[in-house]
């Protein structure tokens, strides 16, 4: 009786035991983990609104969606509906102002007055140490036209532009720390504010002489065999008496070209959205204010490193160099002048007048 | 002294555009120049919200850092506000606002800008204090005359609030506990996801 109770006693816990076994796998299975995390985590007092269900808000006040979510979304930029004309005011937050701020007030600002300054020290000092650049063989006086009427008008047009232009730019970036505390704020608002309308119409001027002075000497501007030459020699600047050949334009003169030709084409560009604020859109996928902001920044940029490249070309074509500036001036250059800057140029010039002169009947 | 700030309580903007009614007839602002406007977000959708929004009015303000000619300047009360005889209608202050704030009107040939317009917290301008002048280039003075801004004085559900950032800032908190669990409580949803946004 005892050996039977006991073998069916022992079925018994044997069959409790596989259901336990069977039960807890199957429960393992069953219970969601992450629920099991919620529920050990964050479990709502006994009086709590739980969570709705369907489109049901509970407290008559709430939505049924993260609000947080949506708040971040906003704080990034995302955009609304507004009943107002302008809908590019549906952006409730745009960030980028700031990053546009701190790159104008930060980088741009200082590293304009570094590169301003810096150039201006370095001709200053190549001054000193050079001097100004004579003829070497004295000049001849006899002349040879190196710039026609045409293009000295177009090289004014665009230079004289361009200097009002670069003064009134400069004056909007930095006239605030250095003209605004000596004027005050009334007499600085007045020249800044003729500066602004000077700066839109005179862009138009600068913009006609880029093209002017684009079609005049393009074909002249193209590399040829004498640039590398001439920039291997530093363009004979460095040392006195060294004269590599050049023709029209030497390869300093082409990489000023140049230099010139796509910074004005940005600039103008730029230049163009900016007097029209919000009229043009480029095919960025950038919203439109960030496109003013790129165009700001980028206008600025340009503009500051042509004006420092402009001073040292102001400075070889006036001070630094002898009878350099008669080029653009009367457009009349010394002979020696020019058969020391631009050897193959006069060569060919002489010879063509030459050959002019030959086909001409001798008088009787 | 007071820090005058500006609350709008997603909660209970009902987008009826009344603020910035308000604001265009009490300043006389003319066509086009919105001091104020209320943006929709999810319009039409579950979880739409409405918020109506002007110059906030910032401690660091990006115009007055960006600004050319220096014209803005800030009151004792953290009001931004500027000179509409110094403004150049340069454009940068629209640039750096966060909130679109500055307005300008159309003057003149290109889509050359005029003298900037902004909300001015109902404050004036640099012109002495209730003067035609400054009601003329500004709007009207209401804190002068002892006045908060108008377009929270008449929101119909109190969403707008302005007025001392302290006051204002304890009104919103009351309501934030009274509201309860899922009251839209900033973060809540993000906490206990699925217990009530």
């Amino acid at each position: 009786m005892t050996a039977i109770s006991r073998s069916k006693k022992l079925v018994v816990q044997l069959a409790v035991l596989v259901l336990i076994a069977l039960g807890t796998s199957f429960a393992l299975e069953i219970v969601d983990p992450q629920q099991a995390q919620a529920q050990s985590n964050v479990r709502p007092p006994a009086n709590a609104v739980t969570s709705p269900v369907g489109g049901t808000v509970p407290g008559a006040s709430s939505g049924n969606q993260s609000d947080s979510e949506m708040w971040r979304a906003v704080r990034k930029g995302i955009k609304g509906t507004v009943s107002i004309p302008d809908k590019k005011a549906g952006q409730l937050v745009q960030s980028e102002g700031d990053a546009w701020r701190a790159v104008k007030n930060g980088p741009i600002a200082k590293w304009g007055v570094i590169g301003l300054g810096g150039m201006v020290a370095l001709l200053v000092l190549f001054y000193l140490i050079r001097g100004k650049i004579t003829v070497d063989h004295g000049m001849s006086g006899r002349t040879m036209t190196r710039f026609a009427d045409m293009e000295r008008m177009g090289h004014w047009l665009l230079a004289v532009s361009f200097i009002v232009l670069a003064i009134t730019g400069l004056n909007i970036t930095y006239g605030k720390y250095f003209l605004l505390p000596v004027l005050g704020k009334a007499g600085f608002a007045t020249i800044a504010g003729a500066g602004k309308w000077l700066h839109n119409y005179v862009a138009f001027a600068f913009m006609a002489g880029l093209v002017m002075i684009l079609v005049m000497w393009i074909k002249e501007n193209f590399p040829n065999k004498y640039d590398l030459e001439w920039l291997a020699k530093g363009g004979g600047m460095f040392v006195k008496g060294v004269h590599p050949p050049s023709k029209k334009f030497n390869a300093g003169q082409k990489i000023l070209f140049w230099l010139v030709i796509w910074g004005g084409l940005g600039l103008s560009l730029t230049g163009i959205a900016l007097l029209f604020p919000f009229q043009f859109g480029f095919p960025t996928g950038m919203e439109p204010i960030q496109q003013m902001q790129f165009a700001t920044t980028w206008h600025a940029i340009i503009a500051l490193v042509m004006t420092i490249v402009v001073i040292a070309h102001i400075y070889i074509g006036t001070v630094g160099m002898e009878g350099a500036y008669d080029a653009m001036g009367s457009g009349e250059v010394d002979e020696n002048w020019a058969k020391e800057h631009h050897s193959v140029w006069a060569k060919e010039k002489a010879k063509s007048r030459g050959g002019r002169k030959s086909k001409a009947v001798p008088a009787e | 002294m007071a820090r005058m700030k500006f609350l709008c309580d997603a909660e209970r903007c009902i987008e009826c555009n009344a603020c910035v009614t308000a604001c265009k007839n009490e300043h006389e602002i003319p066509w086009g120049i919105n001091r104020r406007r209320v943006v929709t977000i999810n319009d039409g959708k579950p979880g739409e919200r409405s918020i109506s929004v002007a110059c906030m009015h910032c401690s660091d303000a990006p115009c007055m850092a960006v600004c050319p000619v220096d014209c803005f300047y800030q009151t004792e009360e953290g009001v931004v506000l500027h000179s509409k005889d110094l403004c150049i209608g340069c454009g940068y202050c629209f640039y750096a606002c966060p909130f679109g704030a500055p307005q300008y009107p159309q003057v003149g040939n290109f889509g050359s800008r005029g003298k900037m317009d902004k909300c001015t917290f109902c404050a004036g301008g640099p012109e002495a204090d209730k003067s035609d002048n400054e009601f003329k280039k500004y709007g009207r003075n209401r804190l002068a005359e002892g006045k908060l801004p108008l377009c929270a004085e008449m929101c119909s559900t109190k969403a707008l609030l302005a007025g001392d950032g302290d006051v204002v800032s304890d009104i919103y908190r009351e309501r934030v506990v009274s509201r309860g669990f899922g009251s839209g409580a900033w973060g809540w949803g993000r906490a206990y996801p699925g217990q009530g946004a």
